[in-house]
């Protein structure tokens, strides 16, 4: 975590000169200028503003916003503003990935071979590959400008958060579907499946009590494991849908360049996705305990 | 890996490298055999957002340049990008995990402290905070953004090969006949690194395509003549516009054709040199 700051840190000053040129305009005092630089943290040794920057950091604004920092909200203010509607949008892309993906996976790995089952593999390859930001505009087209089924841009209620969701969710569900069934194939080839058919269990109980539960697992230990790749989605979505949200403020952020805001985003971004990795392992523990003991 | 006959590669390699084949052939030959040309001089406000016609078989976009030409373009701008940062990612990964592997101990330890804070950390994330914090982003800086995670997975997965490959006989061997860790390295390990590695190149090229696309698309990309993320970009502004769907769909479906066959390919020949993995994802 600490390590992840620094990282943070260390890239955001790397912040050129011409930032402070930027802020102040052409004309700007020498003392305007140091104004700037004193609101941007740009003072003191290296050592110094990445202390300031934890201060910020624990204190809880993640710092102001320059150059005018008494006014404006502070930067973890605008972020909790918007936070909501990023997570909101993220797990509603996971949720619609692992529904699908789900399904999908189990049935191809149960017809293996079938058309259905080249069908499912041809799709999740095309899921995989199709870029986001080409399907959410697409959907945009279709379902809100053709057919008018869901809200439009900037809008952020439950059903607004459809179109966006699936466009998230597709390339990780595409992922999922492969995945399950690769891990459903094996676990129907294990050992303890055959004794289960032996003594007699119908097929169904065989596949749904036996097959799925250890096959699922894995597949959803990935999925909260790529939550990391649906906050990334989450910020190219964003942008295609006009949705309030982190990544928006990211990239509003950086065409302002306003250096603290692109700190703060990105560093609550990259904390989130710790601490879900730290939770999903947890609660892999919890679910497996054969991992427990290991 | 003797029973190595073309015969018995499967569909996908053939099918992914089939498709590889045609986007580096087009990514070479493409600014050649595009019909117009597309920097500045190319505008031409009389004939914005041109249908579909003989002469401009994919229309023109809101500069009024031909599409069809701008897709060429994009090819090489891709090809190029990607077989740079593919080249300087592997290289560097590959080294600091031979390193690493080698020599374990504190190097080791160090190395991979780093490489878990890179994989800790959004990967498109970093690519963009990079890109961002430079007043004027170009192509090298765009490259190094992309080659800041991506020497990560090469650097792993060297470093476990040269973690079984070190306790071999024939490295003892070497050693015991005065051979240099120097020579140890390239003479003796590295060779049996290039399997995995091909996997991993063939993956990453597509992955390049792909993170090269976004970044173009949120207004961050390399500001190179003409890049399929900024097709999309403009082609999705503008997609309302009756009649300009297929500008996005084309350089959508070019950038989904070249992921898909990296795909393809670097799936299908880790099938065929690791059968341990086949049917794992």
């Amino acid at each position: 975590m600490l390590g992840v700051s620094v990282l943070v840190f260390g890239f955001l000053h790397m912040i050129p000169g011409d930032a402070v040129d930027h802020l102040a305009g052409g004309e700007a005092t020498p003392e305007q200028r140091e104004a700037i630089e004193t609101c941007l943290g740009m003072k003191g040794s290296l050592r110094v503003q990445y202390v300031r920057f934890l201060g910020h950091v624990f204190d809880g604004t993640l710092g102001h916003q320059c150059p005018d920092p008494e006014q404006k909200p502070t930067v973890a203010a605008r972020i909790a503003e918007v936070y909501p509607h990023t997570v909101a949008l993220a797990l509603a892309g996971l949720v619609v990935a692992v529904v699908f993906a789900l399904p999908l996976g189990i049935a191809a790995a149960l017809r293996r071979g079938s058309w259905f089952d080249t069908l499912a593999a041809v799709g999740a390859l095309s899921g995989i590959a199709f870029p986001m930001m080409l399907l959410g505009p697409l959907l945009l087209l279709w379902f809100f400008v053709d057919l008018g089924w869901f809200p439009g841009p900037f809008e952020t209620g439950a059903a607004a958060l459809v179109l966006p969701a699936i466009a998230v969710g597709t390339h990780l569900m595409a992922m999922l579907a492969r995945m399950t069934r690769s891990s459903m194939v094996e676990v129907l080839s294990e050992d303890y499946l055959r004794t289960a058919r032996a003594k007699g269990l119908s097929e169904r109980v065989v596949v749904w009590k036996h097959a799925l539960r250890n096959a699922v697992l894995p597949v959803i230990t990935v999925a909260g494991l790529q939550f990391g790749g649906v906050l990334s989605g989450a910020i190219i979505i964003e942008k295609v849908f006009a949705r309030p949200g982190i990544g928006l403020l990211l990239l509003d952020g950086i065409a302002e360049r306003n250096y603290p805001v692109v700190q703060g985003c990105v560093l609550v971004i990259a904390a989130s996705y710790v601490l879900v990795n730290i939770v999903v392992d947890i609660a892999y523990g919890v679910v497996d305990p054969r991992i427990r003991r290991a | 890996m003797s029973e190595f006959r073309p015969g018995r590669w499967s569909p996908s390699v053939r099918i992914g490298a089939s498709m590889l084949i045609v986007f580096v052939v087009l990514g070479v030959l493409g600014p050649l055999i595009a019909p117009e040309g597309v920097g500045a001089h190319a505008v031409n406000l009389d004939r914005m957002f041109a249908p579909r016609s003989w002469s401009h078989w994919l229309g023109t976009d809101k500069s009024g340049i031909d599409t069809l030409s701008q897709l060429l373009h994009g090819a090489r701008s891709a090809l190029l990008l990607s077989v740079i940062v593919v080249s300087i990612s592997a290289t560097i990964g590959v080294s600091i995990g031979m390193v690493a592997g080698y020599f374990r101990g504190a190097v080791d330890d160090v190395i991979m402290r780093i490489v878990d804070v890179l994989l800790a950390f959004p990967g498109l994330l970093l690519n963009i905070a990079i890109v961002a914090v430079v007043a004027k982003p170009g192509l090298p800086i765009f490259v190094v953004a992309l080659c800041a995670n991506g020497w990560v997975g090469y650097a792993r997965i060297a470093r476990g090969q040269v973690l079984s490959l070190r306790e071999r006989d024939y490295v003892a061997a070497a050693r015991a006949i005065g051979a240099s860790h120097a020579s140890v390295m390239f003479r003796h390990i590295a060779p049996n690194l290039l399997a995995p590695l091909l996997v991993q190149m063939t993956l990453g090229f597509g992955n390049v395509i792909a993170v090269e696309a976004s970044l173009s698309f949120l207004g961050l990309g390399p500001q190179v003549d003409h890049t399929w993320g900024a097709m999309l970009d403009q082609g999705t502004t503008f997609l309302w516009k009756p009649g300009f769907r297929h500008y996005a769909l084309a350089a959508g479906l070019s950038i989904a054709w070249v992921v898909l066959g990296a795909n393809l390919l670097g799936d299908g020949l880790r099938d065929r040199l690791d059968p341990r993995q086949r049917g794992r994802v």
